[in-house]
């Protein structure tokens, strides 16, 4: 699913991304424990979560996390963008709650991270 | 696999500093892009870099991460002057944590740290004195 896509689905506000929105994720993940995420994501997966501080951004690095989004239409500090656009780490903002915006982009065919595969797209179309 | 390091480095980790924690691991994941290791290698280490830093900031006054890269090998150090672990059996259970709501707040003190870098590292070894400090060694294949 291209950022574009994500986009529209979840009527998000683009805060930063590096080029366009054709960049793809293949999978996502909705998390606001850090550890977990670091524990139990793939490469290449979309972020949506509920914290907004440096550690979001700093994990996403660690975890070669594609993009954020930030869910709840909580918006991130200047730090955090900042810190976002030095690692170009795209990041969007929705007013959407947790389970929505998940439910939406999953109901839309991204796939969790428990049934991605790393390094290939899913392709059978849900 | 006793070979010499054909790259190491020291860095030094300040305990309480929340703004520039993550910044080693960073650092240790340019470096390692640079020197031409696989992605999903560098993403393991970086992994088990960042939670053991993040140990670091929070729980020790100050710590040193050191990177030893050979051929076939990547060896991290990680060596602390705090509070130490007093048990460390309860420490590598998953969802056990000691952590303040401050770090919680941050996204973090799941009793996920330790049980992460082991699940990352290929050997890895942890001891420490309570009151003195901690000391990790992590190894990881690099193939």
């Amino acid at each position: 699913m291209t950022l574009e896509e994500v986009k529209e689905i979840l009527n998000a506000q683009v805060i930063f991304a590096p080029q366009d929105l054709k960049m793809e994720v293949k999978m996502a993940c909705g998390c606001d424990l850090m550890s977990d995420v670091l524990a139990f994501t793939k490469e290449d997966s979309l972020l949506l979560t509920g914290l907004t501080n440096l550690q979001v951004v700093r994990t996403a690095e660690m975890a070669n996390i594609k993009a954020l989004v930030f869910v709840r239409g909580k918006e991130p500090d200047r730090e955090t963008i900042a810190l976002a656009m030095e690692k170009k780490i795209p990041v969007m903002l929705t007013d959407l709650p947790m389970y929505e915006a998940c439910g939406r982009l999953y109901q839309h065919g991204l796939p969790g991270c428990s049934e991605a595969e790393e390094g290939s797209f899913l392709s059978d179309g849900r | 696999m006793g070979a010499e390091p054909c790259f190491q480095e020291t860095f030094s980790i300040s305990g309480g500093d929340f703004t520039n924690a993550g910044e080693v691991s960073s650092r240790v994941k340019k470096i390692l892009q640079e020197l031409g290791v696989a992605t999903k290698v560098i993403r393991r280490v970086t992994i088990a870099t960042y939670e053991a830093e993040m140990n670091v900031v929070w729980y020790a006054r100050k710590g040193t991460l050191t990177i030893s890269v050979t051929p076939h090998l990547l060896r991290i150090n990680v060596q602390d002057e705090g509070e130490g672990i007093a048990d460390i059996e309860l420490a590598m259970r998953e969802g056990y944590s000691t952590a303040s709501p401050e770090i919680r707040e941050m996204g973090f003190g799941a009793g996920m740290g330790l049980p992460n870098i082991k699940k990352n590292s290929d050997e890895f070894h942890v001891s420490s004195v309570v009151g003195q400090g901690t000391n990790l060694d992590i190894v990881i294949r690099r193939q």
